[in-house]
């Protein structure tokens, strides 16, 4: 009796915590979404907590409207699409003769990989080299650089390392190529692993910032952080605020840059619950391969 | 005599050489296709890692743009006394270790204690459901996360502030004092990463041996102690893996979170290696010197993680994964 009681006050205090965990970590948002969709007044005389007070959508009219915002929103979703499909190809040439016993100079090439995982340039090296490439102000230098992670190539390796032989075997003996085998056979077989490091490569890319503050000055190819980064942290005005005035001028910078914000966040929101098993079954082959 | 056995022993020399020959070209008329696999990754590795390797050089050059990396003089370790004479390169090493040490301390523990408590719970939805909310911060990109903590704090329309004043004290702008800042340096670190690296330790969890739990019920032993005795031993091993990976990137730190998180007002602590090299390389141009900086953390760096890897694998030869 008694430690049944003891039990489920331990439920109840378990839940409890986990509830304000769970508070925590969406508050931020649901705060930001409220000032982006809330009157002036309301934001100016500090009654907006989570919930939006005096609907108004005059701030997502602005950043719908502004050209800038949109072009770097579809510029994102092109550069992510680029990037995620070359990597892939990428890594997917380097795992898999990477994976075979047969390869002479395999342990070399790995080496010659590894290595890279633990010695790098560094940001001017690499800066040097964008420059050097003409690569400055281009959408490929968003590309290029980040096109194999050693990581993701290493998991992908030992996912086609434990692939039984006996698969590849009888196509061999057959006179199949390795090429054949690898799309044929090997690729619909790892379906699962290459879609969870496919959604990294998108995830890392979409939110990477650091390469376009280094590499891009042309506002045309600004991805949406950066794009986020100018309006919320240097105050840059939309540009159709210096076009029409009118509506933008009206509005608090505050709730400007909370829509801003919700305009880059959403996007994944929106894909982040349906692919959330894909991420976790990656972690584990990640957590596998430590 | 001697000329037909020379002959032969050449011949014979000519025969496995051929030999040999014919067998690599046996080799490669199978195999050659996984090479052509090899060559543009191979070819992207030494263009964009090996290259930006040797362009480290310029750290012990007197770089000068047109005459390029091969041809600018070398110049005595100048760069390096330069560096270790500046007294922002020092504040920028000594605050990487702070903001990772106390990154360890908060950030280290808080996915064990949530993977635990989220394994206790007994609604399978609930804890489902809290799990995909948890785990979301951790898409988020650092930008992002710095425009919530600016709108978070805002002494105009923050909702921190805002309650602050409900209750009666004055705002207070967190992000430009500066212990407030570490503060919140270290809260949103362990907002974006405890879901997320909770689900090592959930796997870990999930794969103890439920006997253990229903002996120790037989043994009378309260929720408490169960967690205390068997699950905190269980996951000991996975704990330790991580803590010493964890260890080994201390001298490391990436860009955009400081970036982000960081502000002029709080430069003196929040400016670590990486943002200094930006600053120094990038918005000052002293290439030669932002590149020596960039070396001297890369080496630190390197030196922690090979020790870090040694350590962890010397634990896994023990059987303890």
């Amino acid at each position: 009796m008694n430690t049944g009681v003891k039990s489920k006050i331990f439920d109840a205090i378990l839940y409890f915590i986990v509830f304000i965990a769970v508070l925590a970590c969406i508050v931020p948002m649901l705060h930001v979404a409220a000032i982006s969709l809330s009157s002036n007044n309301a934001i100016l005389s500090k009654k907006v907590y989570i919930w939006p007070v005096q609907l108004n959508l005059d701030s997502y009219k602005v950043v719908f409207m502004d050209r800038s915002m949109v072009r770097s929103l579809l510029f994102t979703i092109v550069l992510t699409i680029v990037h995620t499909i070359s990597c892939m190809i990428m890594t997917i040439l380097a795992a898999y003769p990477l994976s075979k016993k047969e390869l002479k100079g395999r342990n070399f090439f790995l080496l010659l990989i590894v290595i890279t995982m633990y010695f790098s340039g560094g940001m001017i090296p690499d800066y040097i080299l964008i420059k050097s490439l003409n690569l400055l102000n281009n959408f490929w230098a968003l590309v290029l650089p980040g096109l194999i992670s050693a990581f993701n190539m290493i998991v992908l390796k030992t996912f086609f390392t434990n692939m039984p032989e006996s698969l590849e075997e009888s196509a061999l003996i057959d006179g199949a190529s390795y090429l054949t085998i690898l799309v044929r056979i090997v690729l619909p077989l790892s379906t699962p692993v290459l879609a969870t490091l496919s959604l990294f490569y998108a995830v890392g890319r979409w939110n990477y910032f650091m390469d376009s503050l280094l590499y891009i000055t042309d506002s045309r190819l600004y991805p949406i952080q950066l794009k986020l980064y100018q309006i919320v942290y240097n105050n840059m005005q939309l540009e159709i605020s210096t076009i029409e005035g009118g509506l933008s001028s009206n509005l608090l910078p505050e709730s400007l840059k909370a829509a801003s914000v919700m305009f880059a966040t959403v996007p994944i929101l929106l894909v982040y619950p349906w692919l959330q098993k894909y991420f976790i079954s990656g972690i584990m082959i990640g957590a596998i391969k430590e | 005599m001697r000329d037909t056995s020379v002959g032969i022993t050449s011949r014979s020399m000519n025969d496995v050489r051929a030999d040999k020959m014919r067998k690599f070209m046996a080799y490669m008329r199978q195999h050659y296709m996984l090479y052509i696999f090899l060559i543009l990754p191979i070819a992207y590795f030494i263009i964009f890692k090996y290259v930006p390797m040797y362009g480290v050089s310029i750290a012990f050059k007197d770089y000068n743009m047109f005459d390029g990396i091969w041809r600018s003089p070398w110049n005595n370790f100048a760069t390096f006394k330069e560096i270790f004479g500046m007294k922002e390169f020092y504040r920028a090493v000594r605050n990487t270790f702070i903001l990772n040490s106390l990154d360890l301390l908060a950030g280290f523990p808080a996915p064990i204690i949530l993977a635990i408590i989220l394994s206790e719970l007994k609604s399978k939805t609930y804890r489902r459901i809290s799990q995909t909310i948890l785990y979301l911060p951790h898409f988020l990109s650092w930008i992002v996360i710095g425009s919530l903590a600016i709108q978070l704090f805002s002494t105009q329309s923050g909702l921190v502030n805002i309650l602050l004043e409900r209750m009666g004290f004055e705002p207070i702008n967190f992000l430009t004092v500066k212990s407030s800042w570490l503060v919140t340096y270290v809260m949103f670190g362990v907002w974006q990463s405890a879901g997320w690296n909770a689900i090592i330790y959930l796997a870990a969890i999930s794969g103890i041996n439920p006997e253990l739990y229903e002996a120790a019920t037989v043994d009378g032993a309260g929720r408490l102690r169960k967690i205390w005795h068997i699950t905190l031993p269980c996951i000991k091993p996975t704990i330790i893996i991580l803590l010493i990976l964890y260890v080994g990137r201390i001298a490391q730190i990436g860009f955009d979170r400081p970036y982000a998180m960081g502000n002029h007002l709080v430069n003196e602590i929040s400016d670590v290696i990486s943002t200094f090299v930006y600053r120094v390389g990038l918005r000052s141009g002293r290439f030669s010197a932002a590149t020596a900086v960039g070396f001297f953390q890369s080496v630190v760096g390197m030196v922690f993680l090979l020790i870090a890897n040694y350590v962890a694998s010397k634990f896994g030869e023990q059987g303890i994964w």
